[in-house]
């Protein structure tokens, strides 16, 4: 118990000292319990991923050898340099970087200064607009696919990055004007109120005050935000055509059919292992923010 | 200029906070103006030209040409696969959302134990979410086939017989769940951050009146993290009704166009949709059955709210 750090815990070792040390008893079999039960979870959510990285590294024909064999053996890095022969590799993280990163842009800036306007500032229809604004999230995107699908053909945006980027400057999206409210309403408004009458503007106020306090939560919309742009399926699908504009996660999905017969699984997880690295980096680094970045006290339906 | 202000005669500061008051309301205004237009322009204006293409016919070539309520006509009559569809789509609905509901909670609570490495668990927990969907659909093409995959590994080794996840239409659907559940990392996180609010002098109050652990889960954790749980609730159940592109991974590299499995058991609502509206081009079919679809996810929800207070507990307010 004593070796146990609690970084939340300035009353912790006060209450616990008086515990009885029954309760203390029971406290440690819970921990081993625990440590069981997330043991256990933690290797049947790993066993999937633990044969897409091996399998990355096999040759075709011991993918799906029969039982599953964890270790590839021989080892055969040459998978990882196929994929950039059977699929143009370099170019669709070209394209997929490119959307991903103005898309980033966009979602991060209009959703902080909508979340500004809708937590610390006062106008004339503001709860309502809130209300409708959250109302998206339930709105199925069946609804708006074909609407939309219409808009940009007639834009001539169709074959264009610009469907998969200009929403993202809109807003942000529904739920990450939810999260970065739910965050800004914790920040005391005295800070607010002086920098105000001091004569500084709200753009200022924004830029200076609430952004600095505020970057856990911003985190977490970049983070989230480049996991969805990232491996995004569906809007690339139905927007983008021709095979030079594709991403990676449909250049991944033409390595499945390169031709009839032949078994490209290993290339796909070698493509695959290349498409995580970046995301589990950047959760890795941000895993701490990232946390702390959710505030959903005061959460209302 | 801070000085200035704070010597201003009182008089003077009156019309001062005034014109404070007003270029706030105008700041609001313009702040909020590019989500209100992307409210305008991805999701008004779409929800309203889609009732209008709902009632059309379209093919996107031709222009929309009104034929009145026929399309619902024809889909609530005369359409086995749109009602089959339906079925199978509120089939999966129904397993997985209080599953993945559970399975998250059970996962979040373990997660937020003051245990050494509890980092690398939640990692391990939200990898699966990180990978792409088509690289999730070739793994489970994997891990559910019959006669080596990872899931019936186990199953033969215990002698029970090995069913056949992916053949077999019975269990097109129980798969899909099966997948869903290793995707639940997302879910994880957002209760991880809600049970992180819980007030730890709330527990410590409880445990000091003697409450045990489940005492304190059920009487303190649980209602503080009951507007959490509602929030994933509505935001899984419309998850849940619109699923698309695990299906669509599974099964299109063994049949092209939108596939869906033995005999069709996979083919959820929005993959019919897919299929009517962006392969066969009937786009004012299509909206009808977009429309369908969103007045039960209303529907659903209108329901989830209704009830919402006899079990959803908001500190320091009334549920709305």
């Amino acid at each position: 118990m004593a070796t146990l750090t609690r970084p939340a815990g300035a009353l912790q070792p006060a209450t616990t000292r008086g515990l009885s040390a029954q309760r203390r008893r029971r406290r440690r079999a819970g921990l081993v319990v625990a440590y069981t039960l997330l043991t256990i979870g933690g290797l049947v959510a790993f066993l999937p991923f633990l044969w897409l990285l091996s399998s990355s590294l096999k040759a075709s024909n011991e993918v799906f050898v029969y039982p599953p064999q964890w270790l590839p053996n021989p080892v055969r890095w040459a998978n990882y340099a196929q994929v950039f022969s059977e699929v143009p590799v370099v170019l669709y993280a070209r394209n997929t970087l490119t959307i991903t990163v103005l898309a980033l842009i966009g979602t991060v800036c209009s959703s902080i200064i909508s979340a500004y306007a809708f937590a610390r500032l006062r106008w004339p229809g503001r709860d309502i607009c809130f209300a409708l604004i959250l109302a998206t999230l339930m709105l199925p995107y069946a609804v708006t696919l074909i609407p939309v699908f219409i808009l940009f053909r007639d834009l001539h945006w169709v074959d264009t990055f610009l469907p998969l980027i200009v929403p993202a400057w809109f807003g942000g999206g529904a739920f990450n004007i939810f999260l970065l409210r739910q965050f800004l309403l914790t920040i005391p408004m005295e800070l607010e109120e002086a920098a105000r009458i001091d004569g500084a503007s709200s753009w200022t106020i924004l830029r200076q005050i609430i952004v600095p306090l505020a970057r856990p939560a911003i985190a977490v919309v970049a983070i989230f935000g480049f996991q969805y742009h990232w491996n995004d399926f569906l809007a690339p699908l139905i927007f983008l055509n021709s095979n030079d504009k594709w991403t990676l996660a449909l250049g991944l999905n033409s390595l499945q059919g390169l031709e009839w017969g032949r078994d490209t699984t290993n290339l796909i997880m070698a493509m695959s292992v290349m498409m995580i690295v970046p995301v589990v980096v950047l959760f890795l680094l941000a895993q701490r923010t990232f946390i702390q970045g959710i505030v959903l006290t005061g959460l209302k339906g | 200029m801070a000085i200035a202000s704070r010597t201003a005669p009182p008089d003077r500061s009156v019309a001062f906070f005034r014109r404070l008051g007003f270029r706030e309301a105008l700041d609001g205004w313009l702040f909020a103006l590019p989500a209100m237009l992307g409210f305008i322009i991805f999701a008004a204006g779409p929800v309203l030209a889609s009732l209008y293409l709902s009632f059309t016919e379209y093919n996107i070539v031709k222009p929309p040409h009104f034929v009145g309520p026929a399309n619902y006509i024809s889909l609530l009559t005369n359409d086995p696969q749109m009602r089959q569809s339906l079925l199978s789509t509120l089939y999966y609905a129904s397993l997985t959302i209080p599953l993945s509901l559970l399975l998250s909670l059970l996962v979040a609570l373990l997660l937020n134990q003051p245990v050494r490495g509890v980092a690398l668990y939640r990692t391990l927990w939200y990898l699966p979410v990180l990978v792409p969907a088509v690289a999730t659909g070739t793994l489970w093409r994997w891990a559910l086939n019959t006669d080596f995959g990872l899931v019936n590994w186990p199953l033969k080794l215990l002698g029970i017989p090995a069913p056949g996840w992916l053949t077999d239409p019975k269990y097109t659907v129980p798969s899909l769940v099966v997948i869903s559940l290793w995707g639940v990392g997302g879910t994880v996180l957002i209760l991880l951050a809600g049970l992180q609010g819980v007030p730890q002098s709330l527990l410590e109050a409880a445990e000091i009146d003697g409450a045990g652990a489940v005492a304190r889960f059920r009487h303190v954790t649980l209602p503080m993290l009951s507007p959490v749980i509602f929030f994933n609730l509505v935001l899984g159940l419309i998850g849940a009704l619109q699923v698309f592109t695990i299906v669509y991974v599974i099964w299109t590299p063994t049949g092209g166009g939108a596939t869906a499995g033995p005999e069709d058991a996979g083919l959820f609502f929005v993959l019919y949709l897919y299929r009517v509206g962006f392969e066969n081009f009937q786009m004012g079919y299509a909206s009808a059955l977009a429309w369908i679809l969103f007045l039960l996810i209303m529907i659903c929800t209108g329901i989830l709210f209704r009830y919402q207070r006899r079990w959803v507990y908001y500190e320091g307010g009334r549920a709305r």
